[in-house]
């Protein structure tokens, strides 16, 4: 599970660049830091002729020494410094040709994800699981809805910090099929730890087929149960919230709900998409994610069952 | 007032002046006498003891946060009680213990290390206590109330504001901000004015201790830091007390405003925590390899350029904020160019201990054990200032290990060397070396195994300040190692504290000078008589304790029947004039509650405002009032 979030095991061309950085501050600064405590136990444990005794003794070799160490550290850290923004710029942005754009906006706790497109009916929304082609750039515009937030996907490239009032952009590109994690990274209040999001990294046919899929709007309920559900869910006060395309519910302040279960977690991570957690999350989200904006939904058992069954049938 | 060449006075001349001395320098008795205290190692051992209990509970709370992370989706801490505390583990630590605990082993050392009797501003020293106390006592009021800020230690906009942060904690927390920085103010100007003018004749400032140029240098970055922060929380106050959107996109304010004020501040607090532990490493350094410390100037010149360069680095806080790329490469360059007067101080150290001969008391293996934490927390800090690096590991426990590397190692295990070195003068009494030996190794180990293991969570994905985790993440183990890590440390700072409060009563005597130390505090008895320097002492040396002969001439001719003290030149030293001192007085307390009700009352209401300006300034004209001596220097004058 180590590669699900980590900046050293790199399935992009910028993380990738990184790593190297990486690799290249490890090695000096471990060789720095050894001859440091090299010279510091020796200055210690060496043994003491007599004509050092002297107060003053060899003033002078120790300024040559201590000069040329100085200098040392000086063409070593102007080094490092061209090294490192030689990489910046890299890392900055890619080739913007063929790039998909893909705004992500944070919100107190979880990630609204929106796929934009020049035309209108190929543009659409989900949240907290982002799909994108391997081997392609991705423009990531994001901004926040709340407070600052950032926006940061180890595997792929740094972080980006969401801050209101200026909204802001960087790239991303997966080499490499796979699913990497993104931790919200920067504190955002009570459910800071439980805001994460999913890239899923995958060949371009099935970023198609999952894209294809996400334009269409809600199926409709095909069972009895599944259409007391969705009367169930219409009668409930959760559309002032949430957007079921191809329903009346149109509400945009928590996450779309369209294909709901197509997406592998719940509450921005902090459940695994499962009917059970489901059921829970919507009766009791506080136990859950204490501080969350969802407030608890009571029903009847039946009801819930009907509702569960139409939300699952949400592919 | 003159320079005797040689002064032999009567043994009963000499004694008549310290009776003298003694009866006019002497603390009053009674709670009074308590409150209204002045001298400057009254109020430095009260700053200590304050900042040491607000260490001890900073502790606690870390061990809290460690013992909640300790496990994957552990349930000791909700959301709520674990983000109030993180964010009293930072405030505490930052600005109740670290920045308060070297301007007070400053207050207590620094006279006594440059030959004066007593501060410029005694009655300064007092208000900053007070106001310290009332700020400190105010957070930890709130926390304890369940009202305890919990929007972090940088409080950011606009999590902190008024629409995301309802109720009064964030208002708390600033207040506290307030509060504390008035006091590092007060302590800062003070210790600028004593350095400058009060050294003894002589004391060139070429021939200042290196703890006294770390200090100084510190107390000119506290008076251009603080007041950007001391803006930063009166304009979020404002924001939240009288909806001004200083910091409302909204309405045209701006989120990132308060980044760039907070951290032009927090940067260079970082330098002021660490510089003041740099003049003690010198300190100690010389005094256990018996030699001086090795390249006087570059040390001086590296801390100058440290305290310069520390004022360029804020915004490598900021770089995932996406700032334009020519701005960030700037301060990167800067971030890494202040590994260098760094570097020379390590080298030169080195170079001191490698010419000396260095007996390996506590005090000095504190030191070691410095330069090994510093030196990687330094490198991991070269690495945070390049951008492409940073993006990845920034605000995840990467930076955690970080900063704790540098700030535990650069500034706290010198610290403890310092007040083991120190503790002799302060108290009269040595503390255990073989206790000493076991808290340093102990904390050494336990420190190494608390934070080395968060580099690795950072590099895996682990962001700072969540209060939980889920187990597939992967990072329960280093996380337990970590807890297991603090664990061992908190044994370790445990056995220091019981080693100095048991020492403190029962330790061996000291006698004056324990360490064969250069410096003049190691010429008063342990601990210092209330005068500190029955003859104020000339320096014509860099160690006057080892390079000064006994026919070095002394001072003559102060008044002993009031708090007469010398004045010197700002560069050479030369005696200028005579100065009288005031007295004990209880108006430092007064305007310290005058001033304490007005920033706990804006919390409220703003109309404490001016009412409590109004009631500060009555407080301030008994502060002020023309006190006898005054009036009878006055009618001396021709």
């Amino acid at each position: 599970m180590r590669d699900l979030h980590s900046a050293l095991d790199a399935a992009g061309p910028q993380a990738g660049r990184i790593e190297d950085l990486w690799w290249i501050f490890f090695w000096i600064c471990t060789t720095v830091f050894a001859l440091v405590l090299i010279a510091l136990l020796a200055a210690v444990l060496h043994r003491r002729r007599e004509e050092l005794r002297r107060v003053d003794g060899g003033e002078r070799s120790l300024t040559r020494a201590v000069g040329g160490a100085t200098a040392v550290s000086a063409v070593i850290l102007i080094g490092l410094l061209i090294a490192s923004v030689s990489t910046g710029r890299a890392v900055l942005s890619l080739p913007p040709s063929d790039a998909l754009t893909i705004e992500v906006v944070g919100h107190q706790w979880w990630w609204e994800i929106n796929y934009e497109d020049p035309v209108t009916s190929h543009r659409f929304s989900t949240a907290n699981e982002i799909h994108i082609p391997v081997g392609r750039p991705i423009r990531v515009k994001t901004r926040s809805a709340d407070v600052i937030h950032s926006f940061w996907v180890p595997n792929l490239h740094g972080k980006r910090d969401l801050i209101p009032g200026h909204p802001s952009e960087t790239w991303l590109q997966a080499d490499r099929a796979g699913v990497f994690r993104g931790p919200c990274a920067e504190f955002c209040g009570a459910q800071h730890a439980n805001m994460h999001l999913l890239v899923v990294a995958e060949p371009p046919a099935a970023f198609e087929a999952w894209r294809q899929a996400q334009l269409q709007t809600a199926p409709p309920p095909a069972t009895p149960l599944q259409q007391r559900g969705h009367a169930v869910f219409l009668s409930l006060p959760c559309p002032t919230c949430h957007t079921i395309a191809g329903t009346p519910a149109g509400g945009r302040v928590g996450p779309d709900l369209t294909h709901l279960a197509s997406r592998r977690t719940l509450a921005a991570g902090a459940l695994p998409n499962t009917k059970g957690y489901l059921g829970g999350w919507i009766l009791d989200p506080q136990t859950q994610k204490p501080g969350t904006k969802m407030p608890p939904v009571a029903m009847q058992s039946d009801d819930l069952e009907a509702l569960l069954s139409y939300l699952e049938s949400l592919r | 007032m003159s320079v005797a060449e040689r002064y032999e006075p009567t043994v009963d001349a000499d004694a008549e002046e310290a009776r003298q001395l003694r009866e006019t320098w002497k603390s009053r008795s009674g709670l009074i006498g308590w409150l209204g205290e002045t001298n400057h190692k009254k109020i430095a051992s009260r700053y200590i003891v304050a900042a040491f209990v607000f260490f001890i509970l900073g502790g606690l709370e870390a061990a809290l946060l460690r013992f909640q992370l300790a496990r994957p989706e552990n349930g000791l801490m909700g959301p709520d009680l674990y983000n109030q505390v993180f964010t009293m583990h930072g405030s505490t630590m930052m600005f109740l213990f670290a920045v308060p605990i070297m301007e007070a082993v400053a207050m207590y050392m620094v006279p006594l290390m440059i030959g004066a009797r007593a501060m410029a501003f005694p009655r300064l020293n007092a208000y900053s206590w007070y106001v310290y106390v009332i700020g400190g006592g105010l957070l930890y009021g709130a926390f304890f109330l369940n009202v305890g800020p919990d929007t972090g230690w940088f409080s950011y906009v606009p999590l902190s504001g008024p629409e995301f942060a309802p109720g009064k904690r964030v208002d708390i927390w600033a207040q506290m901000i307030t509060f504390t920085e008035l006091a590092a103010l007060a302590a800062a100007v003070n210790q600028i004015a004593t350095i400058f003018k009060y050294r003894a004749p002589g004391m060139s400032l070429s021939r200042m201790p290196l703890f006294v140029w770390s200090i100084l240098i510190t107390a000119f970055m506290i008076i251009f830091a603080m007041p950007a922060v001391m803006a930063a929380s009166s304009l979020l106050a404002l924001d939240r007390l009288v909806a001004t959107h200083f910091f409302n996109p909204a309405e045209g304010g701006d989120a990132l405003l308060w980044q760039h004020l907070f951290w032009f501040f927090g940067h260079p607090e970082v330098y002021i925590i660490f510089i003041p532990a740099l003049g003690m490493v010198s300190t100690i350094v010389a005094a256990f390899t018996r030699r001086k410390v090795f390249g006087y100037t570059a040390l001086v010149l590296s801390l100058v350029s440290t305290g310069f360069i520390g004022f360029g680095l804020w915004v490598h806080h900021m770089f995932a904020t996406g700032l334009p790329q020519l701005g960030q490469s700037f301060f990167t360059a800067a971030s890494m160019m202040i590994a260098i007067p760094s570097g020379v101080q390590i080298f030169c150290w080195i170079a001191t201990l490698w010419s000396g001969r260095p007996r390996l008391a506590p005090p000095l293996l504190f030191v070691l054990g410095f330069v090994f934490i510093f030196v990687m927390g330094g490198l991991t800090g070269v690495m945070l200032a390049s951008v492409p690096l940073d993006i990845q590991v920034h605000d995840t426990f990467f930076v955690v290990a970080h900063f704790h590397y540098v700030l535990i190692g650069g500034a706290v295990f010198p610290l403890l060397g310092a007040i083991f070195y120190w503790f002799p003068k302060m108290t009269g009494r040595l503390m255990s070396q073989r206790l000493g030996k076991w808290s340093f190794w102990i904390t050494f180990v336990g420190f190494n195994l608390t934070f080395f293991p968060m580099h690795i969570l950072g590099l895996n994905g682990m962001p700072r300040r969540i209060y939980t985790y889920r187990a597939e993440t992967g990072w329960g183990d280093l996380n337990l190692l970590a807890t297991a890590g603090a664990l061992v440390m908190a044994f370790g700072l445990l056995l220091y504290l019981i080693n100095a409060l048991s020492s403190w009563r029962h330790g061996a005597w000291a006698g004056d000078d324990p360490w064969g130390g250069e410096g003049l505090e190691w010429s008063v008895s342990s601990p210092p008589p209330d005068y500190n320097f029955q003859h104020l002492p000339t320096v014509s040396s860099r160690a006057p304790m080892w390079e000064q002969g006994p026919d070095q001439p002394v001072v003559v001719g102060l008044r002993s029947d009031r708090r007469e003290v010398l004045v010197t030149q700002l560069i050479d030293a030369e005696p200028d004039h005579r100065e009288t001192l005031p007295d004990h007085a209880i108006a430092p307390l007064a305007v310290a509650i005058a001033t304490g009700v007005t920033f706990v009352g804006v919390i409220f209401s703003p109309w404490a405002f001016p009412i409590g300006l109004l009631v500060t300034g009555i407080a301030l004209v008994g502060w002020f009032w023309p006190r006898d001596e005054s009036r009878e220097l006055l009618e001396e004058q021709p």
